[in-house]
C-alpha cells in the first residue's frame, strides 16, 4: 500500500504517456493491414503491399512533396524574421514594447478557423488567387509568433555577464555576438524552428482556407481521404514521420552527448 | 560552457535591458509588418466583411448591417454554447490528465526526462488527422476499450450525463471531448512541465517538516508555484479547442456540431460571407473576453 502510495503518480505518468502514444501504436500496426474494402478502419489480414508501393495511392506523394516544402520555407522565413524580433523584443526597452508583445501574442491567441477566414476575405476583397503563395504566407503567419515567444525566453534568460566578459577581453561588438550570444541563443532557434515546421507541416484548418481548388496539401489529402476512403498508405507517412522524427531526435543528443565528453 | 555555471549561479540571469530605437526598430520591422498585413488588416477586412450586404455574384456594399449579428446569434447560440462546453470540458480533462504526467516527467523519471518529453512531441510529426482517425479504430463498438466501458459500467454513467447513447462511445459527445483532450494534451503537458520542473524540491521536505500532509503540500505549496503552468497551459488547450471542428466532425455526429464547424460551412460551401464574418468576429470577440476575466482572476500578467 505504502509502495502503491508512493509510485502513484509514476503509475498515472505512465498510463497517460500510454494514452499519448496508443494512436501512433494503431497507425503503425494498421499500416501493414490489407483492408477489405476502401476503408482501412477493420483488421483484414497482414501485408506489406503499402510499404512496398507507398506512392500508389494518387496524388498523395505529390502532396506530401508539397507539404515537406511549405513546411521547410516558412519555417525558415519565420525562424529569421521571428529572431530578429525576439532579439528586440528580448533585450530593448523602448516605447511600444508592451503593444509589440500584444500583438505577437493575438495571433496566438485566435483560433484557427478566425485567422483562415480573415486571410480568405483579405485574398478575396484584394482578388489575389488562392495557391501554394497564399499557403505560405498563411503559415508565416501562424508560425511567426511561436518561433518569436521560444526564442525570446532564451533570449532574455542569456546571462550578461558572459557578454561583458567578452567585451572585457577586447572581443569587438560582432565577434562578441556571433562567438558568444549567438551560441547560446542557438536551441532557442532550433526549438522555435522545429516548432514552426511541425506547426506548419501539421495545419488543416488555415491550409483549406487559403489553398484554392487545386493545391492539395498532405492534410488536405487525408482529410479528402477520410471522406472517400482511406489508403494504407497514409498510415505508413504518418509511421515514417513519427519514427523519423525520434530517430533525428536520437542521433541529434548523441551527438550532444558526444561533443559534451570531448569539451570536458 | 564548463566555466559559464559558478558566474551564472552568483548572480540571477536577466539580460541587460538597452535603450534606443534605431537597432530593435531595424529588427522588428520584418515581422511587425508580416503581422500588421496578413493579421491585422484581415482582421479589420473581417470585421468590415461582416456589416456587407449583397451576395457573392453581385458583390457586396458596406451597410453598418448589425441584422447580420444578430441573425448569427439567434441561429447559431446553441452551437457556441457547445463549443464553448466542449472546451472547458476538455481542458479540464486535459489538465487532470497532464499535471500528474507533467510532475512525473520534471520529478520521477530520472535519466528519462528527456526520452518522455520527446515521446510527448513527437506524434505531432504523425499528422493528427490520421491520428483523430485512428481514435475512430480505438473506439469502435466491438473494440476492448467499448467493452471495458461497458463491463465496468462506465458507459451508464457516461449514458446517464448525456455524453453517451446506445452503448457506444464512437459518434458521441463524449468521443469529441475524448479527441479534443487528446489532441490539445502536449499543449498542457509542456507548459505545467517548465513551471514543476523549476519547482525547488526543498520546500516540499520543508512543508513535510512543518506536518503537512500529502494534500496540503500539494494544494498549499506545489499547486500555486504552478500556476503560470496552468494558466498558459489552460489558454492554449482552451482557445484553439474552441474554434476546432476536426474532432467533431471525424469523432461526432450531427448533435455535436461545432461553431468552427458553421464558419467552415458558411465560408467554403454556402459562400454567406457577411455571416461567415459575424460568426467569426463573435467567436473570437468571446474568447478575448472569456480569457481576459480568466487572467483577471488567475492574477498572472506574464503570458508569454
Amino acid at each position: 500500500m505504502a509502495w502503491l502510495r508512493r509510485n502513484l503518480v509514476v503509475i498515472a505518468g505512465l498510463l497517460v504517456m500510454a494514452y499519448i502514444l496508443l494512436p501512433n501504436l494503431v497507425v503503425t500496426v494498421f499500416s501493414f493491414n490489407k483492408p477489405s474494402g476502401r476503408y482501412n478502419y477493420q483488421w483484414n489480414e497482414f501485408s506489406l503491399d503499402a510499404w512496398l508501393n507507398p506512392c500508389a495511392s494518387a496524388g498523395m506523394c505529390e502532396a506530401l512533396g508539397l507539404s515537406l516544402w511549405v513546411a521547410v520555407v516558412s519555417s525558415l522565413v519565420a525562424t529569421v524574421i521571428g529572431t530578429a524580433a525576439a532579439f528586440a523584443l528580448g533585450r530593448y526597452r523602448f516605447r511600444g514594447r508592451a503593444a509589440t508583445n500584444l500583438l505577437v501574442f493575438f495571433p496566438m491567441a485566435t483560433p484557427e478557423v478566425v485567422m483562415g477566414s480573415s486571410l480568405l476575405t483579405l485574398f478575396v476583397a484584394m482578388g489575389v488567387p488562392s495557391g501554394q503563395g497564399t499557403i505560405l504566407i498563411a503559415h508565416i503567419l501562424f508560425t511567426l509568433s511561436f518561433v518569436i515567444t521560444t526564442v525570446k525566453a532564451r533570449v532574455a534568460s542569456l546571462d550578461p555577464s558572459l557578454e561583458q566578459a567578452a567585451a572585457d577581453l577586447y572581443a569587438r561588438p560582432s565577434q562578441t555576438f556571433w562567438r558568444v550570444t549567438f551560441p547560446l541563443v542557438a536551441p532557442g532557434i532550433g526549438a522555435g524552428a522545429l516548432l514552426a515546421f511541425a506547426l506548419s507541416f501539421d495545419d488543416y484548418i488555415v491550409t483549406n482556407f487559403n489553398a484554392g481548388a487545386t493545391t492539395v496539401t498532405f492534410p488536405m489529402y487525408v482529410w479528402g481521404a477520410a471522406q472517400r476512403g482511406t489508403p494504407v498508405q497514409i498510415n505508413v507517412i504518418g509511421t515514417v514521420m513519427f519514427v523519423g522524427a525520434l530517430a533525428i531526435v536520437g542521433i541529434a543528443q548523441a551527438i550532444g552527448a558526444r561533443r559534451r565528453k570531448v569539451a570536458q | 560552457m564548463a566555466f559559464a555555471h559558478p558566474i551564472g549561479a552568483a548572480r540571477p540571469a536577466r539580460a541587460t535591458r538597452r535603450r534606443g530605437y534605431f537597432v530593435p526598430v531595424l529588427l522588428l520591422t520584418p515581422a511587425m509588418l508580416w503581422l500588421t498585413v496578413f493579421f491585422v488588416v484581415p482582421t479589420i477586412s473581417l470585421a468590415s466583411q461582416s456589416l456587407q450586404t449583397g451576395d457573392i455574384d453581385n458583390g457586396y456594399t458596406f451597410t453598418w448591417n448589425f441584422q447580420t449579428y444578430a441573425d448569427a446569434l439567434s441561429r447559431y447560440w446553441p452551437h457556441f454554447v457547445r463549443s464553448f462546453g466542449y472546451a472547458a470540458l476538455a481542458t479540464v480533462g486535459t489538465l487532470l490528465l497532464g499535471y500528474p504526467l507533467a510532475w512525473f516527467i520534471a520529478h520521477r523519471a530520472g535519466r528519462f526526462k528527456n526520452t518522455l518529453l520527446v515521446l510527448v512531441v513527437a506524434p505531432f510529426f504523425t499528422n493528427f488527422l490520421i491520428r483523430t482517425l485512428a481514435w475512430q479504430i480505438i473506439l469502435t463498438d466491438s473494440g476492448p476499450v467499448n467493452g471495458f466501458f461497458r463491463a465496468t459500467g462506465l458507459i451508464n454513467v457516461l449514458e446517464a450525463v448525456g455524453l453517451t447513447s446506445n452503448d457506444s462511445l464512437l459518434f458521441s459527445p463524449f468521443a469529441v471531448v475524448s479527441g479534443l483532450v487528446y489532441n490539445f494534451l502536449p499543449f498542457m503537458v509542456l507548459p505545467l512541465y517548465a513551471s514543476l520542473e523549476r519547482l525547488d524540491s526543498r520546500l516540499l521536505d520543508a512543508a513535510g517538516d512543518l506536518y503537512a500532509n500529502g494534500w496540503h503540500t500539494f494544494w498549499r505549496v506545489i499547486w500555486p508555484l504552478s500556476l503560470p503552468g496552468v494558466v498558459s497551459g489552460t489558454l492554449l488547450t482552451f482557445i484553439p479547442a474552441a474554434g476546432d471542428y476536426i474532432n467533431s466532425k471525424l469523432l461526432g455526429n450531427t448533435q455535436t456540431v461545432m461553431i468552427g464547424q458553421v464558419i467552415d460551412a458558411q465560408f467554403l460551401r454556402v459562400l454567406d460571407y457577411p455571416t461567415a464574418a459575424a460568426l467569426s468576429f463573435i467567436l473570437m470577440a468571446a474568447i478575448i473576453v472569456l480569457v481576459g476575466i480568466y487572467v483577471r482572476i488567475a492574477g498572472t500578467e506574464e503570458l508569454v
